[in-house]
């Protein structure tokens, strides 16, 4: 059956089980967004207004569902405004597809309207990027991507779908198979490794299990957590990695890192030997990377193998998927029936338990003002533990892996490798989309939101019942924290001056706003804004904080581990 | 220390930008660099001169093992290997300088390729000392222009880089 480039893509991803894509029309989209209309029998496409908020919508479907984010979106400057998405999901390795459009082939380079390299400008924020410039090689470039961006360390790729090529004709049919000589995923662990490092664990005295985004991303919490249980061994996730393991589990330490827990940092820091699961000793994780936990020994697990020994020597390194690293351990721990010698490991927890009756969590409940902490908790109780969560960047989103503690996985959703403000109200789009029925709550600050705040119309357009819970301080509060430790509170350009009043502005949007400025009612009306009156309403929750609160523990810069400011 | 990446890449546009973009995005240095087609019209040979820790290497050779379009890598300073790089140097050649230029290029068992009343052009090929050193014999005024190739090499023997 002969079809236009345009139609074939449209078939394409119907075929390959896509149901929803995120973008925006224009120019040299237009024979796509034609076909969608013409051709699309299931899928469906969300409109929104920007594009940066589309890549971040797909990007909050991927890692809330496991399947890959599709976005589409047109040449020059819809292409430039995916970069932010595009680079987001990259450093998280977020499987997307994003197809932008591009001027026909015969006017690439001339400087055209609506021009731009997309391939070049994308280069170092994809895993791969293609620009198809025959309709005949489309039906397997997209294969090509959809396996790319899904398999090994997952990743953003980008197609480059000049408008010639979307006119073209060509024969269709969905290709089953797909093989690149240059990119094989690694799908097993090495055996002999996974004997040797087990072999290391049960002779550990002060074993921590270290574990990180990729636990989430490879689906293996249950493994994690089988495997936790039958060796007894703290454990500690990285802000990626929040809810691979129950943090209601007894066994769980916290968070490590930069504002991570006492007993999580000082377990680490204290330990000899650091399990590392689907982590990579982020800077924000290690501190100082000189002072970095000198006694341990470290076995790496990763699928990839440039994460190994990147930043910190690995004595036992187990390339592989996660789930089928720790399912054979789990498997081998049981055959061999070996086990750990429980009074040594006795010793170390007796001294982790001392270290976590600091309760560095602790804060300041008195006063007439709100502590961020708190409304947190609140949303905790009042959602039982069991909503996603998206954020934004800052001191809320510090607050909020710290104050709403996950059991499970791909419920929180947030920019931990670049730190992107404004990702949290289109992720929450995404969430929302994949899981209508599901409680979603954005958790932003009047800083972050500002910066997709856009999206509002979109929530409206497609009945998107998210509750934004706005931690509004007036400050760009992390930035005010920083100048305020290591640059004697010279608040500079951190105020938020001129502030639009919430409220008003999301009921012009059509939606529901309702601002909490007072400690004694907040709790109540947290509750009305998450009640059945407001279930297929968007609400938008500004909650007046306490303008001095900073984040605790803090590792500063430079410092190691052992070194927190606690309160 | 100084190492020689060999690779094979897909012979497509933009698989030589990727090569250099890990390198300059992630600031890695790139002495020399060399791409030319292969006996296998859909693949490159890529070599490339870097300098660095064994441990800086490694992570580097990783790198590029997971870029798509690289299809094989191996650091060839590893092991026993062969490296080659020629260079035309463009001298002026007046006088008794004539005789005496012929004799170096001799020695080094360079070929005057090109004459002018004023000017040699000698080839030389060699590894990278062997080229350094042949300049540093030269008078730096007799010099008008050096193009160099950059290395290229093979591993010694059974080994070889192929698919």
């Amino acid at each position: 059956m002969e079809l236009t480039g345009a139609q074939i893509l449209i078939h394409y991803l119907e075929d390959e089980g896509v149901e929803l894509i995120w973008g925006y029309p224009g120019g040299a989209a237009l024979p796509i967004y034609d076909a969608l209309d013409t051709d699309a029998k299931k899928l469906k496409h969300v409109l929104v207004r920007h594009e940066q908020a589309a890549v971040h919508a797909a990007d909050g479907f991927a890692r809330s569902t496991g399947l890959p984010g599709v976005a589409l979106v047109t040449s020059g400057p819809g292409a430039t405004n995916t970069v932010t998405g595009i680079a987001t999901a990259y450093m998280d390795s977020i499987p997307l597809v994003v197809i932008t459009g591009q001027v026909a082939t015969p006017m690439i380079g001339l400087d055209a309207f609506q021009e731009i390299d997309t391939v070049g400008i994308t280069r170092p924020i994809v895993k791969h990027n293609f620009l198809v410039k025959d309709v005949k090689d489309l039906a397997m470039t997209l294969k090509k991507a959809f396996y790319i961006a899904t398999t090994g360390r997952p990743g953003p790729v980008v197609i480059d779908f000049p408008k010639d090529v979307q006119n073209a004709l060509c024969d269709y049919q969905y290709p089953q198979e797909v093989s690149l000589r240059s990119y094989q995923p690694i799908v097993k662990g090495h055996s002999g490794q996974i004997k040797k490092a087990l072999d290391m664990m049960l002779a550990a005295k002060q074993p921590i299990l270290y574990t990180g985004g990729g636990v989430v991303l490879g689906n293996a919490s249950a493994a994690l957590t089988e495997l936790a249980h039958q060796l007894g061994f703290p454990v500690t996730n990285t802000l990626m990695g929040l809810g691979g393991f129950p943090a209601s589990d007894k066994q769980f330490v916290g968070m490590l890192g930069m504002h991570g827990t006492y007993e999580a940092n000082l377990s680490m820091h204290n330990s000899d030997l650091i399990i590392a699961i689907g982590a990579r000793f982020d800077d924000r994780v290690t501190g100082n990377l000189e002072k970095f936990c000198p006694d341990a020994k470290v076995i790496h697990i990763d699928i990839d193998p440039a994460s190994i020994s990147k930043n910190v020597a690995v004595d036992i390194p187990i390339v592989g998927p996660v789930q089928q690293v720790l399912t054979e351990m789990n498997q081998l721990l049981k055959k061999s029936g070996k086990k750990v010698d429980a009074e040594v490991l006795q010793a170390w927890w007796t001294q982790i338990e001392a270290w976590r009756a600091t309760k560095c969590l602790r804060y300041d409940q008195l006063g007439h003002k709100i502590k961020p902490q708190a409304a947190m908790e609140a949303v905790w109780r009042i959602t039982k533990g069991d909503a996603y969560v998206t954020s934004d960047v800052g001191q809320h989103q510090m607050f909020a892996a710290q104050y709403y503690p996950f059991d499970k996985p791909r419920r929180w959703i947030n920019s931990g490798g670049l730190g992107t403000m404004g990702f949290g109200l289109p992720a929450a789009m995404g969430v929302q989309a994949a899981f209508p029925k599901e409680t979603v709550v954005c958790v932003t600050g009047e800083g972050s939101i500002q910066m997709n705040i856009q999206e509002l119309s979109t929530c409206l357009q497609y009945g998107l019942p998210i509750k934004v819970l706005c931690l509004n301080n007036g400050f760009l509060g992390m930035v005010r924290q920083w100048q305020e430790f290591f640059y004697d509170r010279r608040y500079s350009m951190s105020y938020m001056d001129s502030l639009p009043d919430f409220v008003k502005l999301v009921e012009a949007y059509g939606h529901v706003g309702i601002r909490i400025d007072n400690p004694e009612t907040m709790e109540q009306q947290l509750a009305e804004a998450f009640s059945d009156q407001y279930k297929d309403r968007f609400v938008f929750i500004d909650v007046i904080t306490d303008q001095q609160e900073n984040v605790y523990p803090m590792i500063p810069a430079g410092a190691g581990l052992d070194e927190m400011i606690l309160v | 220390m100084k190492h020689i990446i060999s690779m094979l890449i897909e012979n497509e546009s933009g698989a030589l930008s990727r090569v250099a973009g890990l390198f300059s995005a992630r600031g890695y240095n790139i002495h020399a660099l060399t791409v030319a087609p292969t006996n296998d019209e859909t693949l490159s040979r890529l070599t490339l001169v870097t300098s660095g820790t064994n441990q800086q290497v490694e992570q580097i050779v990783k790198h590029l093992n997971r870029l798509i379009d690289v299809v094989k890598v191996v650091d060839i300073t590893e092991g026993e290997h062969i490296e080659r790089e020629l260079m035309l140097i463009k001298l002026k050649a007046t006088g008794a300088m004539r005789e005496e230029i012929k004799r170096l290029a001799d020695i080094f068992r360079g070929t005057i390729v090109d004459v002018t009343t004023n000017i040699y052009t000698v080839q030389l090929v060699g590894e990278a000392q062997k080229l350094d050193a042949f300049v540093d014999a030269i008078d730096d005024a007799l010099i008008v222009e050096i193009v160099r190739s950059g290395a290229v090499g093979l591993m010694r023997g059974e080994k070889s880089l192929h698919l």
